[in-house]
């Protein structure tokens, strides 16, 4: 067990001396997911999420506007039509034009609505020309992945890290895993996503990316990501008792660090070279038997 | 004015209220009155039952680790039947069954429903049903434990071979029962209200509640049968070496599963929420003192609804992977049903302009529906929009949003038709004091509750999930908080109903105890009708077309004088 962790180090000590990142002290590096606590979208990190955000916004804007308009109307009718002060109530039920202007007026805001949102729809599904494709294929439970552009390259399967692990690769519980997928910055990727028995969902919130995985289909989707560190997601269709623990963690490196990546035969990242083995593989069994 | 034939046959009141024993009464029940109080209580209990489930989610989920439950399964076990048990034997027996059965025929003037011995099956397939469903709990389901834990959408493969045990049988007998039930149910509400409407009640002078519940019969009768076809097909999937409707590997579509479900399911949103828009309709126009406003486009923006609802069910399914032209469609087609939504929410504002508003209980509940109502509707335009909701399908956005519609509206359609029609079903008030303190224990509940659960879907975080990141505690502690609130008002809803009931001799109320603006037939009978109104029927007078119907005077007098023999 340690001499097989010990070669692993190794080799990942050697990665990083070729790819020039630093040594064996593991660095986590920037992470995007969830904020703690936080009440709004996650940042962007794809143009596509950057789109989406918008047409939320301008779909909040319009909606807390109607909001406000209705919930105003009422208090102000409630008060100034209350019994004690209009006691005597009018007999209208009709006015043509007032039902013409609010049948016409949503149409308005629907249409101003529709038009950003058809555009951030065919940009978001419609795919680019790819540079790069993954494949991610859901299992019950935890996710396999793989390139199917190079041969070199070994499918991988990321599984969940337990609360004692998560804590002592610095990484968050219910979002990290042993094994992230690896792509490069700026780069357009063709994510194939399937499923080898239930349905799940491949899911990176900070990519505007969701993408069912359904057992006997390939669906495909794409994300460009600009800027380079960790992103987490998780399994968003419900796949039986552990889908609340099969995450999705994205490491975004640069071209050159992929490529060197890849040119070592796409070896996962050992998470736990130079951390107290005989802890963590204790957590290994507690998580397996969970 | 034409007095009608049967005018002139001496009424014997005697006859009218002659009751069969409690057996006979309650369980052979024809009686659309009787038949309606059970689909109440039936309600009532199902409600306990599908509120002890979410109250023990929101238990779990008051903080990260899994510290309730003793195995995730338990808890999808718990989320599955909690939509399962509120969709079909709380809301849609509350709203169709027991309102429905309890007015529609008054409503239009009829002394009956066209089948009571129909009706009376109807109710029986539900408690049936309902038993099935909660033997599922104890039987097993999965590998991991009891019960069925594939949520309420069933999606094969986790309803087929992810579930292997009999559990998920259970429910969909269970569910076949129910949807037979109100396959049932519809047949007889299209018949009563399209054969059974009494002289001179045309379709345009019909009450809106009545429009309401003719859509909604005519949503089931072409919904449900759909959903019944796809649970068979699950049955027959899910026999070892049966059917392979659903299974890629034999050829089959999982995805058509989905297509099926929603295309039931979604029309199933509409069947929930229609009738409590024909309730609020009323009780807004009662307590505003004046006629609905705009009533042909009211009763039209609900046809309009159940149409186009029929159109629009993969906004339910953006991210299975369709392809991008058919997702823009469900857009378009989805941001059109804003539309008579829309005009149905102006209009009851325009009702209340002008009006003499009184804010009594049931108005109080009426407003505080148009209000959440619209909060759910306008993030449905969010979500509609499948560039956006590809961020959030599958998030507690989702969850915020449909409960918003659901938990407070049809629920607030429910209790507000309940402290309505209260006093007429059971001939006694209720205390009002008390039954304010529900209402606003309940509004604060429910929306600290579904509030916060729209930050956490922007947040991102998925649903279903027994456990969650950290980052997801504080709102998910802010949402525990509000099932204590709204446990409080549950509690007080009974107490108001219990002390109602012991206070019943001191309380008695008359025909129509809120007085001007109640315009409808059941305030011309007595508060409770008798056993068998309309022996007589009531002829409808007034020339234009709205709802604010008019009863023959004679008829009046006449009911006049038949209540004050009766007292």
């Amino acid at each position: 067990m340690r001499a097989k962790h010990a070669v692993t180090a190794l080799s990942a000590g050697l990665l990083a001396l070729v790819t020039g990142a630093h040594a064996l002290a593991r660095d986590v590096g920037d992470q995007y997911g969830p904020e703690a606590n936080g009440w709004f979208l996650q940042d962007a990190a794809t143009p596509v999420m950057e789109d989406l955000i918008f047409v939320h916004n301008l779909v909040q804007v319009i909606i807390t506007g109607i909001v406000i308009v209705v919930f105003g109307l009422m208090i102000y009718i409630c008060l100034r039509f209350r019994e004690s002060k209009n006691p005597v109530p009018s007999k209208t039920s009709h006015n043509t034009l007032l039902e013409v202007v609010w049948t016409i007026l949503p149409v308005v805001l629907l249409v101003i609505i529709a038009v950003p949102s058809m555009s951030l729809l065919y940009k978001q599904d419609r795919l680019p020309e790819t540079e790069l494709t993954v494949k991610a294929v859901g299992g019950t439970w935890n996710w396999t992945y793989s390139y199917p552009d190079f041969e070199n390259v070994e499918e991988f399967v990321s599984n969940p890290l337990d609360e004692t692990q998560a804590k002592a690769v610095g990484q968050p519980y219910l979002l990290a895993t042993d094994a992230p997928l690896v792509v490069p910055v700026n780069t357009k990727v063709k994510v194939l996503v399937t499923s080898v028995n239930n349905m799940h969902s491949w899911a990176m919130p900070a990519f505007g990316v969701k993408m069912d995985a359904v057992p006997g289909i390939i669906n495909e989707t794409w994300f460009e990501v600009t800027k380079e560190g960790t992103f987490y997601g998780q399994c968003s269709e419900i796949c039986g008792i552990r889908h609340y623990y099969m995450p999705i963690e994205v490491k975004v490196v640069s071209q050159s660090e992929f490529a060197a990546y890849i040119a070592s035969g796409g070896e996962p990242e050992d998470k736990f070279a130079g951390l107290d083995l005989n802890e963590t593989s204790g957590a290994v069994m507690t998580a397996a038997n969970r | 004015m034409v007095a009608l034939p049967g005018a002139d046959i001496p009424v014997t009141h005697s006859h009218d209220d002659e009751k069969p024993g409690f057996f006979a009464r309650w369980f052979y029940s024809t009686n659309h009155k009787d038949i309606g109080t059970l689909y109440l209580i039936f309600g009532i209990i199902s409600g306990v039952i599908g509120g002890y489930l979410s109250f023990m989610m929101r238990m779990e989920l008051m903080s990260p680790g899994i510290d309730v439950f003793d195995s995730a399964h338990t808890y999808l076990v718990f989320v599955t039947m909690h939509g399962l048990i509120m969709i079909f034997f709380m809301v849609m027996p509350a709203l169709i069954g027991g309102f429905g059965n309890w007015f529609i025929p008054i409503m239009i003037g009829a002394p009956d429903m066209a089948f009571p011995r129909m009706n009376n099956l109807s109710f029986w397939l539900l408690p049936t049903a309902l038993i099935c469903l909660l033997v599922s709990f104890f039987v097993p389901g999965a590998a991991e434990g009891n019960g069925f834990g594939g949520a309420w959408v069933m999606y094969p493969p986790l309803s087929t071979t992810g579930s292997p045990g009999p559990a998920f049988d259970f429910i969909i007998i269970g569910l076949l029962a129910a949807g037979f039930s109100s396959i049932f149910g519809a047949i007889n509400f299209i018949t009563t209200i399209l054969n059974m409407r009494a002289p001179g009640m045309t379709m345009h002078k019909m009450p809106l509640f009545a429009w309401a519940v003719l859509v909604t019969a005519f949503l089931l009768l072409l919904a449900l049968p759909v959903l019944a076809a796809s649970l068979f097909m699950l049955l027959t999937d899910r026999i070892e070496g049966g059917t392979a409707f659903f299974d890629p590997a034999r050829g089959g579509d999982p995805q058509m599963f989905q297509h099926l479900f929603w295309f039931f399911g979604h029309p199933e949103v509409y069947i929930m929420i229609l009738p409590a828009f024909g309730i609020v309709s009323h009780i807004i126009s009662t307590f505003s003192r004046k006629p609905i406003f705009g009533y042909l486009g009211m009763a039209y923006a609900m046809v309009a609804i159940g149409v186009v609802g029929f159109v629009v069910w993969a906004h339910h399914m953006y991210t299975i992977g369709m392809d991008v032209n058919v997702k823009a469609y469900f857009v378009l087609a989805t941001l059109v049903i804003a539309v008579p939504t829309g005009v149905k929410v102006f209009s009851w504002l325009a009702t209340m302009w002008g009006g003499s508003i009184r804010f009594t209980v049931p108005m109080m509940w009426a407003l505080a529906f148009i209000f959440l109502f619209v909060i759910g509707g306008v993030t449905g335009v969010m979500l509609a929009n499948a560039g956006v909701d590809t961020y959030f399908h599958d998030t507690y956005y989702v969850v915020a949003h449909f409960h918003y519609v659901l938990s407070m509206g049809a629920v607030f359609g429910i209790f507000a038709g309940w402290y309505y029609w209260y006093g007429k079903m059971f001939g006694h008030d209720y205390n009002k004091f008390l039954a304010k303190v529900h209402f606003w224990l309940f509004f604060i509940g429910v929306n600290v509750i579904f509030f916060p659960q729209h930050f956490l879907g922007l947040n991102g975080m998925p649903r279903r999930y027994v456990d969650y990141p950290a980052e997801f505690a504080l709102w998910n502690e802010v949402s525990s908080w509000g099932a204590f609130i709204t446990l409080a008002s549950v509690v007080v809803f009974f107490a108001v109903v219990i002390e109602a009931f012991l206070m019943r001799n001191k309380r008695q109320v008359g025909n129509n105890y809120w007085g001007e603006g109640a315009t409808t037939l059941e305030w011309t009978i007595s508060s409770p009708p008798p056993f068998h109104q309309f022996s007589v029927l009531p002829r409808i007078d007034g020339g234009s077309d709205h709802d604010h119907t008019e009863v023959d005077e004679a008829y009046a007098r006449r009911l006049g004088d038949e209540n004050a023999t009766d007292i």
